[in-house]
């Protein structure tokens, strides 16, 4: 589905207005800015999955927070380089998300759902009750990852506005990647796979391995949002493998609007920002999130992204 | 483990289980006929709890909180029917999801005005609080083995209701192809807010039960979600023996899981969802 014309223009300006942000920015908000754009990395991710392949998962946060472990494993107590950790973080989110892949990916629908939601789970509990993993109080990141290559060093992570540039550097490059790969030959054959399996098998594409490398690619980027999660906290713990915060990146996709990939952006920031807005208002700030929610249901059918698109007969995605 | 210790065991599991089927049978039911992931049935668990501590505190018996918290939690079902659920009907599955999600967010928050953040207890009705011994040393509450004897009545009529009645006819009609039944002059709006409003009671009943032995407190509602949908996949959607088998299955399963596997306890109750899912994909009960 093309971007439409109104969205692209907010998001050019949602950049520029996120490069000079920090100017004007407080330490918090630029920190919660960061925060922000990883969840929206995380959501893009997801959205691959549910709103292009038709895959609905409510595991996703298994490879988010397995790649934050990784880190936290390697560098807890020393400082180690950005540039071996986090592809290396990013391979064990897509082995596991291989491992994983080949078995869930044998169902179809809400079993599918519930099985992608069943090996977080195992894996959650897993990390929580095991002393190896820091149980459930997690592992400290002492020291942030050097980014300094023969001995230049473009960035120091322990600066918050370093992470902020990286951070931002990082989900550009998301969406220019998911972008060219959804414009692709494999894309379209995602989308095949989404609209009509059955037919896309019988035009002779092998769709199970389609969706598998599918399924380890956003596993993959999910992880690229771990890892970052983990530099900017500087702790890991088990929730952030918990079904929270898969169910938490779902409602960013289909709140912002599935099958865009502006939208799932859009929707992270939305959620994000109108916690912060709600919560410093008033105390009963989930009241009013939960009836922002059931509004948007009712009244937006396509999500906070279909503001933006022309009216054409018929949404365009199922 | 001897033979005391493996008997209270058991109870327990069967009591938890039975316990789950109260609260996945209207889940699964809610599924299977109207087409609804309802997010929020954990919300409506825990809306019988507190109901259940603020009505044994207004009318000061257990035995009237229960019936006037089942009418309480009908009215609940009718009007959140009425007011949102109907217009998902013909909506994509994750635009249930999301409502209902904004759903938990608010019943949470209103529950946190209403009665605050902390745990309260619900004493456990006079005539039902006694043990029996088992050996010198171990005995078996009475109120554990009442709530598993009234969940096994519920069951029993919850069947009789599906396979014996006209409306249960109906409600499986409704199931299959909704325009026919409609067509054949049955109101079938009213009969989805019907099944809509036994899963909540179903629910909140289940959360009343449960109150003066797991206590009242925050997010408990949460916790049951996720098992109840466990339940229901492994059960097949839809069945509500599927829902029972699968209830006691899961119960039983958390409950030696304990016992025999501490170290990974968390992990057996989704080991068993995964390795039934990978033998049957759609379910012990789920039609193929």
């Amino acid at each position: 589905m093309e971007t439409p014309r109104a969205l692209r223009v907010l998001l050019a300006l949602m950049l520029v207005g996120l490069l000079l942000f920090p100017l004007v920015g407080e330490r918090f908000y630029i920190q919660y800015a960061t925060k922000i754009m990883i969840m929206a990395i995380f959501a893009m991710s997801l959205d691959l999955l549910v709103g292009y392949t038709g895959l609905v998962s409510l595991g996703h946060a298994l490879f988010y927070g397995i790649a934050g472990y990784a880190l936290a494993l390697a560098g807890g107590d020393a400082a180690v380089s950005l540039w071996w950790s986090l592809p290396g973080a990013m391979l064990v989110s897509a082995l596991a998300a291989l491992v994983v892949g080949v078995l869930v990916l044998r169902t179809a629908g809400i079993y599918f759902i519930m099985v992608t939601l069943a090996f977080a789970q195992m894996m959650y509990f897993f990390i929580r009750d095991s002393e190896y993993f820091g149980g459930s109080d997690g592992i400290y990141l002492n020291a942030k990852p050097t980014m300094s290559l023969f001995g230049w060093a473009p960035l120091d992570l322990g600066n918050q506005l370093h992470r902020y540039y990286l951070t931002l550097a990082l989900a550009v490059a998301t969406y220019v990647l998911l972008r060219t790969v959804l414009r692709s030959a494999f894309g379209r054959v995602l989308i095949g796979i989404r609209d009509n399996e059955p037919r896309m098998r019988s035009l002779g594409f092998p769709t199970f391995r389609y969706k598998l490398a599918c399924f380890v690619l956003a596993g993959a980027l999910a992880g690229l949002a771990g890892y970052l999660t983990a530099v900017q906290d500087g702790i890991m713990n088990p929730e952030q493998l918990g079904w929270h915060r898969s169910g938490e990146a779902l409602v960013m996709v289909i709140l912002g609007g599935m099958g865009t990939l502006a939208g799932p952006a859009l929707g992270a920031g939305a959620l994000m920002l109108l916690e912060l807005v709600f919560s410093i208002w008033t105390k009963y700030w989930q009241l009013l999130l939960g009836g922002f929610i059931v509004a948007v249901v009712l009244f937006l059918p396509g999500g906070l992204g279909s503001v933006f698109a022309r009216r054409r007969g018929g949404a365009g995605h199922g | 483990m001897d033979f005391a210790t493996f008997l209270i065991q058991l109870l327990n599991g069967v009591q938890y289980g039975l316990l789950l089927f109260l609260i996945a049978s209207g889940l699964t039911l809610i599924f299977g006929i109207m087409g609804v992931i309802n997010l929020a049935h954990g919300s409506f668990y825990m809306v019988g709890a507190y109901l259940a501590f603020s009505l044994t505190g207004l009318i000061g018996s257990f035995w009237l909180a229960l019936p006037a918290g089942v009418v309480l939690a009908v009215l609940l079902g009718i009007a959140l029917e009425w007011l949102l659920i109907r217009h998902l009907y013909r909506r994509d599955h994750l635009y249930q999801v999301l409502l209902t999600y904004g759903l938990i967010l608010m019943f949470e928050e209103l529950r946190s005005i209403l009665f605050g953040d902390d745990v309260h207890a619900v004493a456990v009705p006079a005539l039902l609080n006694f043990s029996i011994r088992l050996t010198d040393t171990l005995s078996y509450p009475v109120y554990r083995l009442a709530m598993s004897g009234v969940c096994l009545l519920l069951a029993a009529g919850m069947y009789w209701l599906i396979a014996r009645t006209r409306l249960g006819m109906m409600i499986r009609a409704g199931s299959v192809n909704r325009e026919m039944v409609q067509a054949l002059g049955i109101n079938v709006g009213l009969l989805y807010r019907l099944v809509f409003a036994l899963g909540v009671a179903l629910a909140a009943f289940a959360g009343m039960l449960a109150a003066p032995v797991a206590s009242v407190y925050p997010g408990m509602g949460n916790q049951v979600l996720i098992i109840s949908f466990v339940v229901i996949v492994i059960g097949g959607i839809g069945s509500v023996r599927g829902a029972l088998v699968a209830a006691l299955l899961i119960g039983l399963a958390d409950v030696f899981g304990q016992v025999v596997f501490p170290q990974i306890a968390g992990m057996t109750v989704y080991l068993v969802m995964a390795a039934v899912l990978l033998w049957r994909p759609r379910g012990l009960f789920g039609s193929a």
